[in-house]
């Protein structure tokens, strides 16, 4: 094995006295010392969420406050770590306000420790009754508190703007249109 | 019984491929025999044919002759004999084969036909996928996929009908999804011979109703659900329950009568939700009791037993029990037990040298698919040499030797004593070891309980009315605590000193193969699905209870034998 000698070459004066690098230290330290700041006061200070992006999923109302989802379970199916458990239910006929929907979710968990945020339940979902919106941080002292069941999926989802109005419209009809 | 003569073959030709079929074979029929799908709604192996939904469309032509000379014309290009097509399409279900004939499934012409046939369907059905309970086994749908346009041209309203109609007590209506193929119409007529069903007004108006003042409400009405293509009638039961595609399919038999009609079991996560039939041409074709449909509701019943002790101290106490009074055990088994539970039954009997007796429970048959005996496994009884006269419906025997003092010790499986004829004093007086699944007066005076399984949560086999044989399969894992009534009949029939038999099936089918000569060349891995006729020429003189049903008829001259 060839041995390569390395000529090591003296330090000149400016170098030895150090000056030039404390100098350039110093200009980095006093740049940042008034620049715009980088960094948050997490959890005071919250980031920006960009649009697209998928936090936890949860459940959303349409503009009458009616739930949307109609438990058909798709996105129980399609669900990779097999995170989400429906318990599908029938609305009783003297539910006015709903009773045309027929079906809806009588129990609703997504449990958070297996859900890997993929935003497939949102896709199939035919209803637009699944969103993962910006809630980004979940946390528990048990299993059991990482379970969303029904009532915080609703809570953490809100109400959504609605596009179609589909049972609005269904009811619509039934009321006035095409009565057969 | 007199041979089906030869039936006279026909050869056809289906989208090129000839095939031989038998005569008064229908296209759709042939077509299934070259593995060709003609799709249909209202066309139904079983139902008489009525050709209204028009989906079965098919391209049909005959060789050409020479109207004077009967001379075969021959195709030039070809070199073979032309063929006539008929310039329309013609429905496969009400088209019989005849000698020669050449169908097209996948012509232009058939396309355009199913295309325009999926479209008018789909006009007014609305669109309730997402909540409807047909959606993953909907012919609709996949029709639809397989057929259809893709895309819709109707931009007019949907018609709005009634949308939860009760029909009869299990079976509801959803009127908008019907596409008015009459299957349900068809079977109420001719299978079940009860005539409620019909349409009413026209066109657009037409609506599936009941006879005013009827309902719906044989004990056959939830096949109409079964054979509903849509998700148009459905299951009062079943209704928004559970999404099909998440339930597993079982094999299994129906245990309510000898009949033993064929079952699929379909369960999600060790719960059961539906029982559907399954097509044995020999003894359901296509069709299940109603009542048949909701003994999955016996596994997660209110009074299953609960185990107390574990299983080792229950043998233990009953096979003290056993040595306080030799000679003087009966064992009282069950035509619900399945052959294998049978055959360890016959050999606790014979290490207690006991006598074993069966109840027997006897109904109104109802001519179809509910017999008079209403236990599903009397003949295998028979058959393991279990017993050799058949049941009476009373212990009378049993209750006179216990009233003598002959009998100290019970062993009683998944039979109710009392129910039996037996009183409580008369099982006070008894020491009872009770095998069975649920709770009841026997059990609550028994003073050793093994909690076993119900039917669903175990394999076996039954022997129905024919002497088929056909086995059942392991729906759901035994509930919690129960144990495997072969093991527990395993280790009782040691515990009283006999043979070690294996408790597990493939083991002891050996055993029972090398000892019942009518199963000894079976094994239960190899029983096919539709089952297995026994000889039954050993029994012909018992007078069996049994009626007249579908695809059964007693064999009239050895009960006049037997009674003369």
């Amino acid at each position: 094995m060839a041995v390569i000698t390395v000529e090591r070459k003296p330090l000149t004066f400016l170098e030895r006295t150090y000056l030039p690098q404390i100098a350039g230290g110093l200009k980095t330290t006093f740049k940042h010392l008034i620049a715009p700041k980088k960094t948050l006061e997490y959890p005071e200070q919250r980031p920006a969420i960009p649009v697209g992006y998928r936090g936890v999923p949860t459940l959303v109302k349409d503009p009458n406050g009616r739930e949307k989802c109609v438990s058909c379970q798709l996105c129980e199916f399609v669900c990779p770590p097999k995170a989400i458990r429906i318990t599908p239910g029938e609305i009783p006929a003297d539910q006015a306000e709903r009773a045309h929907v027929e079906k809806g979710p009588q129990a609703f968990d997504i449990d958070m420790l297996r859900c890997i945020y993929c935003g497939l339940c949102q896709e199939v979902c035919p209803e637009e009754a699944i969103f993962l919106q910006n809630q980004f941080s979940m946390s528990g002292y048990t299993r059991a508190e990482m379970v969303n069941h029904k009532d915080r999926l609703y809570e953490l989802g809100g109400t959504l703007p609605d596009a179609h109005h589909k049972w609005d419209k269904k009811k619509a009809a039934e009321e006035h249109g095409n009565a057969h | 019984m007199i041979a089906p003569a030869q039936p006279d073959l026909v050869t056809v030709n289906i989208d090129g491929q000839e095939i031989a079929v038998p005569k008064g074979t229908n296209v759709i029929e042939a077509a299934r025999m070259v593995n060709v799908d003609v799709p249909h709604y209202c066309y139904h192996p079983k139902l008489s044919v009525v050709g209204n939904c028009r989906m079965c469309l098919i391209e049909m032509g005959m060789p050409a002759v020479d109207p004077a000379t009967k001379a075969p014309i021959m195709d030039p290009a070809t070199g073979k004999q032309k063929i006539n097509w008929i310039p329309r399409p013609q429905i496969g279900c009400g088209t019989n084969v005849s000698p020669g004939l050449h169908v097209k499934t996948t012509s232009p012409m058939v396309k355009d036909a199913r295309e325009g046939v999926m479209e008018f369907l789909l006009i007014n059905h609305p669109l309730d996928c997402p909540i409807c309970d047909q959606a993953g086994e909907c012919k609709l749908q996949e029709q639809a996929t397989g057929y259809g346009r893709g895309y819709s041209r109707f931009v007019e309203q949907k018609n709005v009908k009634p949308k939860r109609t009760q029909l009869g007590p299990r079976v509801t209506l959803d009127d908008e999804r019907c596409i008015l193929c009459s299957r349900c119409i068809r079977f109420s007529k001719e299978i079940a011979k009860d005539d409620v069903l019909g349409f009413v007004d026209r066109g657009s108006y037409s609506t599936l109703t009941c006879y005013p003042g009827k309902k719906l409400e044989n004990n056959y009405s939830l096949n109409t659900v079964d054979i509903c293509p849509v998700g148009a009638l459905t299951s009062t039961d079943f209704r928004f329950k559970m999404r099909v595609w998440f339930l597993k399919q079982t094999n299994a038999i129906d245990t309510e009568s000898s009949v033993g009609a064929n079952t699929v079991v379909w369960s999600r996560e060790g719960t059961i939700y539906r029982i559907t039939p399954r097509r044995n041409d020999e003894v359901n074709d296509t069709w299940l009791a109603d009542s048949a449909r909701v003994l999955y509701k016996s596994v997660k019943a209110a009074d299953r037993l609960a185990a107390t002790e574990t299983v080792e101290a229950l043998v233990a106490r009953a096979a003290a029990l056993f040595k306080s009074a030799p000679g003087a055990i009966a064992v009282v088994g069950s035509g619900r037990s399945t052959v294998e539970e049978q055959f360890l039954t016959r050999h606790l009997a014979t290490a207690l040298k006991a006598s074993a007796q069966l109840v027997s429970r006897v109904g109104q048959g109802d001519k179809l698919l509910v017999s008079a005996d209403r236990n599903p496994n009397v003949r295998g009884a028979l058959v393991t040499g279990l017993i050799k006269t058949l049941p009476a419906p009373q212990l009378t025997d049993l209750a006179a030797q216990i009233d003598a003092g002959k009998i100290k010790v019970v062993v009683a499986i998944n039979e109710d004593l009392t129910a039996a004829g037996l009183t409580a004093a008369q099982l006070a007086n008894v020491s009872i070891v009770y095998l069975g699944a649920h709770a009841n007066a026997t059990s609550a005076a028994a003073k050793v309980v093994f909690s076993t399984l119900t039917v669903f949560e175990k394999s076996g086999t039954f022997v129905n009315q024919q002497f088929r044989i056909q086995k059942t399969l392991k729906a759901v894992p035994a509930a919690a605590g129960a144990t495997d009534d072969l093991v527990v009949l395993a280790q009782l029939v040691a515990a009283a000193g006999g043979a070690t038999l294996p408790a597990d099936l493939a083991l002891l089918w050996k055993v029972i193969a090398a000892e019942v000569p009518a199963l000894a060349t079976m094994t239960f891995a190899n029983l096919p699905e539709t089952g297995l006729v026994l000889d039954a020429t050993p029994f012909a003189a018992l007078p069996f209870v049994e009626g007249e049903t579908l695809h059964y008829k007693p064999a009239q001259p050895a009960v006049a034998a037997a009674t003369a």
